[in-house]
């Protein structure tokens, strides 16, 4: 087969990638539930889920924010919209300690690269002591990934340079090589990535194994699309869905939340 | 016969700021100071007094927000060398720090980025170049936890992240079994950071300070740390503190100097007060793309002024605080950050 370059959102599409991955993602959030939530897209995708299917939801932030209704996209996890009109405005200590004892079910994060296992890097491009490109490191990303039941991620970029095979530096703990190995390494049990969102599709993790596995299909894209773009195999069950595309409503909540495009763009 | 607890694995990060814990309760009683005394000094005074060459130093705030940036422009004016930096999720004040060549160790949660403004040029070009050294690897849990550690007076504290990792492999962590579930548990060792720098929206002149809305790890740090230097937007009245206790994040005995500074966070955010400095973050960012570029900064907004209050007329003075207090208080749309060109 040979390589190009895939386009997941149609030429004559009607909304943008950035609007779609929020979509799909806010779409996973269940109402009544808490979520730990990260910088960029998944702040977006919960701010969504909040004003639609989750109105409930308990949204939290690392460096404190406990139930904000966040009246505009904040800028970092510390900005003063993540405790705007919140039930709390507490410590990392706390929404930390809070998520190590159980109380979040959902970790929602960007990354930028991934494995087979849902294992992350957001440290280093190259050796650790002589780097080719240092990043900024796990923030609170290795503890959302360590607590909380069910992590979420959502890539941009999936490609063979993303999806690969050995990552440089593991930062955050996906499945690490496989099932069992959480707990044996000491990380609290039964829990792990959940879903994966790229501008291709919709991934979880198969029970047995705890490797990627394809759930649905964004318009116009094909299997080998998704795995042309992966270094490792992506397990496809028989059948897998296709991802509704954001509605008008939808996209219109969305640039109410980001209304410089800091997110979703110009 | 004693017997010692059995490591089954350890990091091989750089330990900073450790003290066993009875030599750093004898330092506290020697230095710490219990009675109430007028700390009322100079920004000046503060770093020339307190911040030395090679100390191991932690800022409070997060990220951009209530970050004391006066007293980082202080540090990079007294020309101090060789600091580590607890990357605590440090930012814009590590930033300029290394750009100023002032650090030359870090100890990494999150740093070298600006969450959605993107990677920093300056931490980037310091950490591939090998001018800085990334001493151990963390993460925001972990890192509070140190200073939760210190401020208790326990020489570590276990905790359930960072295993299995190369976060771990490369932080100054080990795991051992925990006695009790029989299951492998990390212990992070305390921290004592040399000195911890605050700014708050209201202090008294002993150091009582009061801070609004988040804390997010200012309570533990400041406690941790050996000595502590509060930049506050406003001194209040011994009387203020008494009236409402409750309001008292950080306890005068934790701290060691008080300095009034109005605005003393710009360009960070202050919750409630004033907005994220959006065109002068962004300002740095481009200027720092090149060493030249960051000397011209260095030399306009920190060499080039006599002190803050000159720093605050060039940024922008009464006119931009007005603007960045109405986008904080939701009166005024987000900045733009094509506002400023053109």
């Amino acid at each position: 087969m040979t390589m190009r370059k895939v386009d997941p959102v149609p030429p004559n599409a009607r909304y943008t990638l950035a609007e779609m991955l929020s979509c799909v993602a806010a779409r996973l959030l269940d109402d009544n539930r808490s979520v730990f939530v990260g910088t960029g897209l998944p702040m977006i995708a919960s701010m969504l889920a909040q004003r639609t299917s989750a109105p409930k939801m308990l949204i939290i932030f690392e460096a404190g924010g406990v139930g904000p209704q966040v009246p505009v996209l904040p800028i970092s996890v510390g900005d003063s919209r993540t405790f705007h009109r919140a039930v709390a405005a507490s410590s990392m200590h706390d929404v930390m300690s809070a998520a190590q004892a159980g109380y979040i079910d959902y970790g929602f994060l960007g990354a930028a690269a991934m494995d087979a296992y849902g294992n992350i890097n957001t440290t280093v491009i190259g050796d650790w002591a002589k780097p080719k490109v240092r990043l900024p490191g796990s923030g609170g990303a290795n503890d959302i990934g360590s607590f909380c039941w069910r992590t979420m991620y959502i890539m941009r970029g999936q490609s063979k340079r993303t999806f690969m095979n050995k990552l440089d530096f593991v930062t955050t703990p996906g499945y690490l090589g496989g099932p069992g190995q959480r707990e044996q390494a000491g990380l609290p049990a039964g829990c792990g990535p959940y879903r994966v969102i790229t501008q291709l599709g919709v991934y979880g993790f198969d029970e047995v194994t705890k490797r990627l596995m394809l759930i649905s299909l964004h318009p116009g894209v094909t299997v080998d699309e998704v795995q042309a773009n992966s270094e490792f195999e992506i397990l496809v069950p028989a059948d897998v869905s296709a991802t509704e595309p954001p509605t008008e409503d939808e996209r219109r909540i969305l640039h109410e939340i980001d209304p410089t495009g800091l997110v979703l763009g110009k | 016969m004693t017997k010692s607890m059995e490591i089954l694995r350890e990091g091989s990060g750089e330990l900073l700021g450790w003290h066993d814990p009875d030599e750093n309760r004898a330092w506290v009683r020697d230095h710490k100071p219990r009675g109430l005394i007028d700390k009322r000094m100079s920004v000046t005074q503060a770093v020339t007094k307190f911040v030395r060459d090679g100390d191991f130093i932690a800022l409070g705030g997060f990220g951009h927000v209530r970050v004391p940036m006066s007293l980082v422009y202080e540090i990079i004016r007294q020309g101090r060398r060789d600091l580590a930096i607890a990357g605590k999720t440090a930012v814009h004040d590590i930033d300029l720090l290394i750009g100023a060549g002032c650090v030359s160790r870090v100890e990494c949660a999150y740093s070298f980025g600006h969450e959605l403004r993107g990677l920093s040029p300056s931490g980037r070009r310091a950490v591939e170049s090998g001018q800085v050294k990334v001493v151990a690897e963390l993460s925001n849990a972990s890192y509070q936890w140190r200073f939760l550690a210190g401020m208790m007076g326990v020489p570590f504290i276990p905790v359930r992240n960072l295993g299995g990792t190369d976060t771990f492999a490369k932080s100054s962590a080990k795991q051992v079994r925990d006695p009790w579930s029989g299951k492998p548990v990390t212990l992070l060792p305390a921290a004592y950071p040399d000195v911890a720098l605050f700014h708050v929206p209201r202090c008294d002149k002993y150091g009582n300070a009061q801070i609004d809305g988040i804390l997010v790890e200012d309570f533990e740090l400041a406690r941790a740390a050996r000595r502590v230097i509060i930049t506050t937007e406003q001194i209040i009245d011994e009387e203020q503190t008494r009236h409402d206790p409750r309001q008292t994040a950080i306890p005068f005995y934790v701290v060691d100097a008080v300095c009034e500074v109005p605005f003393g966070a710009h360009p960070s955010q202050m919750p409630y007060l004033y907005y994220f400095d959006e065109l002068h973050i962004r300002g740095w960012l481009e200027q720092s793309t090149t060493e030249a570029g960051a000397k011209e900064y260095f030399d306009k907004y920190v060499f080039g002024v006599k002190d803050f209050n000159e720093y605050l007329g060039l940024v922008g003075g009464t006119k931009l605080f007005e603007r960045l207090k109405q986008i904080e208080q939701l009166q005024s749309p987000l900045m733009d950050i094509d506002e400023g060109k053109g």
